[in-house]
């Protein structure tokens, strides 16, 4: 027992192969065999309420003032988290789709033109048949960002040719022989 | 008086001298060797995973944004671990049966996350935030490389420090429009790097990226 402290400094050279790279404390995602679960990242106890949690709920609540930041903050988010199965078009025949999952509607049909943005906002806080809530990917705002470009989306397919300006209608006269 | 050293001492001593250099020559070499290695930086070294996901399929065959699964790059100094229920948004209905599939619907069923093994894994000695970087120009590619080639995933840049500084000391020419963070194969630029060079110089003012201060030591050890 004696010979102990004589054994501390290999103990301290035992430490430095680990180079500070793995310092005594919980990254998010990594184990932790202090919680039952085994998880550092622990799910927040029932009935408690997250900091940003009301400002989320109210941004939910109220649809955001329309503006272009509004619009293409919609266009990007919709990009990234709609476009594999709805598609760039709004369609319904993305690529995830093509291989094999249930075909949404197209956004151009009669009963989602009639539809109000609310409705787009709550299939995607909610998720709606074979479509899974997003309300883990997509903040309050950018679901109404959303459902604003959606409606863009919608008036692209169906704008009548009056309400062109006259260059544009030549244009669309010139392509349509 | 007989003699203490004998005729060949001087010669032992100095074959000792030179046995040590050579030594300490071999150490520097092997430990300098070692670091700039594969085998030290794990660049390309593929990590056991519980299932094989291919970010080839996925970006490129799918065309599935980075951020569709990474939800909080833009936002958190975590890219985020997708959840399992994001794998199951689209795997609940396409490849049910799969046996690969198998361990994400475990995990499903008994709300245990998948148990990902890291791939690019920076030491706890780095302060590193992935929302600042996305949010200010610097793309996906630049330190995970080209994740839409990869059906495996691997380490694509050696995360020693002179790979962050030689960003951090000039940055400008890394900076990309926000459209195209998360584009894989983006070479709009290398056709007009003049271009490239305005850009950056710009957006480097416009976001008041000072290289002085990134350089110093507690931007990112702190």
């Amino acid at each position: 027992m004696k010979s102990l402290p004589a054994l501390l400094p290999l103990i301290l050279l035992l430490g430095s192969c680990d180079d500070m790279s793995h310092q005594p404390r919980y990254d998010s995602y990594e184990k932790s065999p202090l919680f039952a679960d085994g998880k550092a990242l622990q799910v927040p106890p029932e009935k408690t309420v997250a900091r940003g949690d009301p400002a989320r709920e109210r941004e939910l609540a109220e649809r955001p003032e329309m503006s272009m930041a509004l619009m293409e903050r919609g266009r990007e988010r919709f990009g990234i988290y709609c476009t594999p199965c709805h598609d760039e078009a709004g369609t319904g025949r993305g690529r995830v789709p093509a291989r094999g999952f249930p075909a949404p509607p197209s956004f151009h049909i009669e009963r989602l033109r009639d539809a109000p943005s609310r409705y787009f906002v709550d299939v995607i806080t909610r998720g709606h048949g074979v479509m899974y809530s997003y309300a883990d990917r997509v903040e309050p705002r950018d679901r109404w960002a959303i459902a604003a470009y959606v409606r863009a989306l919608q008036l692209s397919q169906d704008a009548p040719a009056s309400a062109l300006s006259e260059d544009e209608r030549r244009k669309l006269e010139g392509s349509g022989s | 008086m007989a003699q203490i050293f004998t005729a060949s001492a001087d010669m032992r001593l100095r074959a000792i001298l030179l046995g040590i250099l050579i030594l300490l020559v071999c150490l520097a070499t092997f430990v300098g060797g070692y670091a700039e290695s594969s085998y030290g930086t794990l660049v390309g070294w593929v990590q056991d995973q519980p299932v094989p996901f291919s970010h080839e399929h996925h970006v490129a065959g799918l065309g599935i944004d980075c951020r569709y699964c990474h939800t909080s790059v833009e936002t958190s100094a975590k890219a985020g671990l997708p959840a399992t229920h994001i794998c199951m948004s689209c795997h609940s209905q396409i490849w049910t049966g799969a046996a690969m599939l198998a361990p994400v619907r475990q995990s499903l069923a008994e709300s245990k996350p998948l148990e990902w093994n890291r791939v690019a894994r920076l030491p706890d000695y780095v302060y590193f935030d992935h929302s600042i970087h996305v949010t200010k120009g610097v793309p996906c590619v630049s330190c995970h490389g080209r994740v839409d080639q990869m059906p495996l995933m691997s380490r694509a840049k050696p995360f020693q420090m002179k790979f962050c500084l030689d960003c951090h000391r000039d940055p400008a020419p890394n900076l990309r429009p926000p459209d195209e963070m998360t584009r894989m194969d983006w070479t709009d630029w290398d056709r007009d790097p003049g271009a490239h060079k305005e850009y950056g110089a710009l957006m480097a003012k416009t976001y008041g990226i000072e290289p002085a201060k990134l350089t110093q030591c507690n931007i990112c050890h702190r």
